[in-house]
Formats: C-alpha cells, sequence, structure tokens
C-alpha cells in the first residue's frame, strides 16, 4: 500500500517534473516567436518577391495584370553590362570612402577637443551636438537648401565676406562635384553627434592613470594616444566604421532631395538613387530587383565584420 | 602665477575657444532654421541677412499649417507612428526577454539576424514591398507604410531594449525566484518596473525614426491626402524657382519640434542603450 502510494506520487511528480521542463524551455521560443513571425511575413515574402521578381519581365502592365514574364538572369546581364552601374558602383565607392573618413577622422578630434575643454564649453558643445543628432534627415535637407540657394543662400554671403572669393549668386548646384560635395558636407554634419558622443564616452574608459604613468615615463602626447587611447578604443571605432560605411553606402535621402528630383541625371548617381531611379520611377521592377539584390549582396560583404562583432558581443554576455 | 601654469591657462583658453567655434559651426544650421521662421520677407529676400529677427512674425507659420493637406498629413505621420510603434514595442520586448534571460537553441542565430537585418539599406527593399504591397491593394494606404516601418522598428527594438535587460542584474530576480515567486511574478514586479526607462526609452527613439523616415512613405504613398509630413515638407521646394523659404523654414521647424523635445528627453539613456554593447566588447 505504502510502496504503491509512493510510486504513483513518485510519478506524478515526475510527469509534473517533465512537464514544466518542457514548459520551461517553450518559454524563450513563445516569447520570441510573434517577433520571428512577423518579420518573416514582412520581410521574407518580400524577400522572396525580391529574387523573383529579378528574373522576370515586371513593368507597369504586369504589375497590373498581377504575373511577370520569366527571363531567366536577363536583368542581371543587362545591369552588369550597363556602363552606367559601373560608373555609380565606382562613383557610390568613392563617396562612401570620403564620407566615412571625414566622420570619423573629424569625429575623433571633436571627441579629444570634448575631453580638453573646461566643463562649460563640454555641456554647451554636446547640447549642440544633441541638437544636431535630433534634426529629422528631410528638415536638414531644406535648411541646407535655403543656405547654398544662390539668390540669397547665406552661404554664399558669409564666404564672400571672409574673402574667399566671390560667391554672390553662385550656383552650388552646378556641377556634380559641387552637389555630392555638399550632400557629404550635410551627410558628416549629421553624422558626427553619434559618433562624437559615442567615442567620448569611449574616451572616459581609458583609465587616467595608465595615461599619467606614460606622461611621467616622458611619453609624447601622440604617443599616448597611439599606444593606450587608440588600442582601448580600437571596438568601438571598428563598429562606428563599418555602421558608417553601409549607411554611407546606401544613403538616399539627402542626395535625392538636395541635388532634387530635376537635376539627378545618370552622372550623379549614387547606389540607391540609381536604384529608385532605374527601378521603380521608371517602373521597370524586374531590372530595379537585380540592382536591389547586387546592391544587398555588397552591403552583406560590408556588413559581415559588423554582424561577427555583434555576435561575439552577444556569446560575451 | 608660475609660467607653467599660465601656460596650462592659455592652452586651457584656446581648447575652449576652438570648442565655442565647433559649437557656432554645428549649432549654426539649427539657428538659421529658427531665426528664419521668424523674419520678415524683406529680411529673408534682402542679400546682406539679418541674424537675428528683432521684430519676429509669425506670419510664416500660419502660412506653413495653412498650406494644403498639412493637417492631413500630421494626421497621418500621427497614426502611423502610434501604431507602429505600440505594436513593435510589445512584440520586441518579449523577444528581448527571450534573448537576454535564457539560453536555448537558436538564441545565436536569432541574434544574428536581428543585427543583419538592421544593415540591409533600405533602397534595397523599396522595390520589392512596393510590389507586394500593390498586389494587396496596400499602397496609399497607411498600413502598408506601418506593415514596411516594422521592418526596421522592430529588429532596433529587440536589439536596444535587449542591451537595457542585460543592464538588469539577474541576481534580482533570482532572489525573488527563492522567496518564491513565479516567472510571471517576477516578469511583473521586478523586471517590468525596472524596465520603464529603458521601454519609453525606446518607444521614444522608435518614434523618432519613424517620424523622420522619408523613402518608403515617397515611394508608397503617392495621394497627397495620404502622406506623411516629412514627404509634404519634401514637396514644399519643388521645381518653382521662388521659393517661400519663410513658410518652409517654419514647416521645418514644426516638422523638428517633437522630434527635438523627445530625443533631449530621452537621449542619453538611449547613447547608453546603443553603447552598451560596443563598450563591453
Amino acid at each position: 500500500m505504502a510502496s504503491a502510494a509512493e510510486t504513483t506520487l513518485f510519478r506524478s511528480r515526475r510527469r509534473r517534473r517533465f512537464w514544466g521542463h518542457t514548459l520551461r524551455a517553450a518559454i524563450p521560443y513563445s516569447l520570441i516567436l510573434p517577433v520571428l513571425v512577423v518579420i518573416g511575413v514582412i520581410l521574407g515574402y518580400p524577400l522572396y518577391w525580391l529574387v523573383r521578381l529579378s528574373t522576370e519581365r515586371y513593368g507597369l502592365f504586369e504589375l497590373i495584370r498581377h504575373a511577370g514574364v520569366s527571363v531567366g538572369f536577363d536583368n542581371f546581364s543587362s545591369v552588369l553590362r550597363d556602363p552606367v552601374f559601373w560608373h555609380t558602383l565606382l562613383r557610390t565607392v568613392v563617396f562612401t570612402a570620403v564620407n566615412v573618413s571625414l566622420t570619423m577622422g573629424v569625429g575623433m578630434l571633436l571627441a579629444l577637443l570634448l575631453v580638453r575643454v573646461s566643463t562649460a564649453v563640454r555641456v554647451l558643445l554636446s547640447s549642440g551636438l544633441v541638437l544636431v543628432w535630433s534634426m529629422p534627415v528631410v528638415v536638414a535637407v531644406q535648411v541646407w537648401l535655403w543656405m547654398t540657394n544662390f539668390q540669397n543662400g547665406v552661404a554664399n554671403y558669409v564666404l564672400t565676406q571672409l574673402h574667399l572669393g566671390d560667391f554672390i549668386r553662385h550656383d552650388w548646384y552646378a556641377t556634380t562635384f559641387s552637389q555630392l560635395s555638399l550632400v557629404t558636407l550635410l551627410i558628416v554634419w549629421g553624422a558626427l553627434p553619434f559618433v562624437v558622443i559615442t567615442l567620448y564616452a569611449g574616451l572616459a574608459q581609458v583609465p587616467r592613470d595608465l595615461v599619467e604613468a606614460a606622461e611621467v615615463d616622458g611619453a609624447r602626447p601622440w604617443r599616448v594616444f597611439l599606444d593606450i587611447t587608440l588600442p582601448i578604443l580600437r571596438p568601438i571605432l571598428l563598429i562606428l566604421t563599418s555602421l558608417s560605411i553601409i549607411w554611407d553606402f546606401g544613403v538616399f535621402t539627402q542626395p535625392y532631395l538636395l541635388i532634387g528630383q530635376s537635376k539627378i541625371t545618370t552622372g550623379n548617381y549614387l547606389m540607391s538613387v540609381y536604384l529608385f531611379e532605374e527601378g521603380y520611377f521608371k517602373s521597370d521592377f524586374g531590372r530595379g530587383a537585380a540592382i536591389s539584390i547586387l546592391m544587398l549582396l555588397i552591403v552583406a560583404v560590408l556588413s559581415v565584420v559588423y554582424v561577427r562583432k555583434m555576435v561575439r558581443i552577444g556569446e560575451a554576455q | 602665477m608660475t609660467p607653467r601654469r599660465r601656460g596650462r591657462r592659455a592652452r586651457q583658453a584656446g581648447w575652449n575657444a576652438v570648442g565655442l567655434a565647433v559649437f557656432a559651426v554645428m549649432a549654426f544650421p539649427v539657428f538659421w532654421m529658427i531665426s528664419t521662421s521668424f523674419k520678415s520677407n524683406d529680411q529673408i529676400i534682402s542679400l546682406n541677412p539679418t541674424w537675428f529677427p528683432l521684430h519676429p512674425t509669425l506670419q510664416h507659420f500660419r502660412d506653413a499649417i495653412h498650406r494644403p493637406f498639412f493637417w492631413d498629413d500630421v494626421k497621418n505621420s500621427l497614426i502611423v507612428v502610434s501604431v507602429t510603434v505600440a505594436i513593435s514595442i510589445v512584440l520586441a520586448f518579449l523577444a528581448a526577454v527571450a534573448l537576454s534571460r535564457y539560453r536555448f537553441a537558436g538564441r545565436k542565430l536569432c541574434i544574428v539576424r536581428v543585427s543583419g537585418i538592421q544593415m540591409l539599406p533600405q533602397a534595397g527593399l523599396i522595390i520589392p514591398l512596393y510590389v507586394v504591397l500593390a498586389r494587396y491593394h496596400q499602397v496609399n494606404a497607411l498600413t502598408g507604410v506601418i506593415v514596411t516601418y516594422m521592418t526596421f522598428v522592430l529588429p532596433f527594438s529587440v536589439w536596444t531594449l535587449r542591451g537595457f535587460l542585460i543592464g538588469i542584474p539577474k541576481e534580482l530576480e533570482e532572489a525573488a525566484m527563492v522567496d518564491g515567486s513565479t516567472r510571471l511574478g517576477v516578469f511583473l514586479k521586478i523586471l517590468l518596473p525596472l524596465m520603464g526607462p529603458g521601454l519609453v526609452a525606446t518607444s521614444v527613439f522608435a518614434f523618432i525614426t519613424t517620424w523622420n523616415e522619408y523613402i518608403f512613405a515617397r515611394v508608397l504613398l503617392n495621394d497627397q491626402a495620404k502622406q506623411t509630413v516629412t514627404v509634404w515638407l519634401s514637396g514644399f521646394v519643388g521645381g518653382s524657382r521662388h521659393t517661400d523659404w519663410g513658410a518652409l523654414m517654419a514647416a521645418s521647424t514644426l516638422t523638428a519640434i517633437p522630434v527635438v523635445i523627445f530625443f533631449l528627453l530621452v537621449q542619453r539613456r538611449i547613447a547608453f542603450g546603443l553603447t552598451m554593447g560596443a563598450v563591453r566588447g
């Protein structure tokens, strides 16, 4: 009797423990499931369509008819044989390199400056940076257009007053180089706050006594920076640089709105603008999909470094 | 005063001067936007700029809000933003709890996927999203835009909330569990209150990204009465040679105000959440 009761008790407890284990193991999956399902549907389904579209002739007619015509790899070969694609790719790579170097270089200098200035100036400067950070991109573009407009923009006035040349009625949107330089100024201005504030937070982690010890030993500031500060900042710099590369390579709003739809030509395309014009504006969705895939592949290669770093951080915790 | 200390003081003054100059250059565009929006038209057109409008006028603000579709598009933006943020934060919070509090098979893959999606350039998705939404007649509809925005708000929110959750020591929950609380009790009584600030910060940041979004709204909404504020603002300049700069700057100021206010409130927290991972690596 006693032993039978014991067995039942034991069994039910074991069963309860079994169900308890299963339930507990299911908790994380049920928590994460909604996000995975939503992302799977709203991202997975369009990605499937992206691949499908890239092998079809799909224009406005096909969009209304809800059916494309399969053309194999014609879209890809058409894009890859298009000199505009290669010129755009080269221009975007150079553009990205210039933008990222300026952002990171100036950002590092400003972060170091933030350490040197007195507390009052530091508070003022960092609030200014936060203010810039909070500006919506579309708003910033409008302000840029106003400051650089050729009739009465303040940029022309200030440059003329500083005796840097005669800029009265100077049209900043006349050449591709000038257009893209303005876009670069806008992007770097907008990206600096995030970079400076993150690097400044990183600089706070550099041990004071280590720097002081090096200074006592007679190390010059430049050596202290290279041998102590830089190695400590390395992970942050790596992440910021790869993020900037990915963002600047795919940038759309700033070039598209600042140069303006009417002045966009094949001669000043950046990758995203090229994709928008060729795929969406001309309603050639099949070819646009092929361009998208090529662009996604390039960005995927660029972001491998970033994602690997993020995963390592995720595992460390 | 020893010469050495005087030298140090001079150097400090020099750095401060550089700092002030940088501040002036960085903040100038924002100052110029606000200043222009209060100037009279004569002052705006003049070749010699007026730096401070001594007789501020509200005329440009009146012009801006009376332009066609302003209120329609503000309403659209508010609907899109609030629905997107509400749905995303709830779903993202659950996922963030799973990723930060449990070890399970496939966790690494989820982290890779979440941080990988954030890397997708948005322009690369406009074509398939447009075609898919057109097939389901969701072009020119706010629901289509809401669904689209979730593609980037969700991963971002999961990632940031996870950063905040990692900052809350597990020991607190373990102690409560030892005292006999259930997992649900721990969740409601300990995790949720502690996560309050993180949830607010992430929601606000999601609000800002959605409010500022341009390319998807531009592609998916063609009807002027159905557009969002950013698209409305971008259509201001148009092809005409005579842009109403005063009204444009007033409209820009109005568009930026909600974002700036919210941003200043949570910036410190979100910068912390974003850099947590980076600093710890």
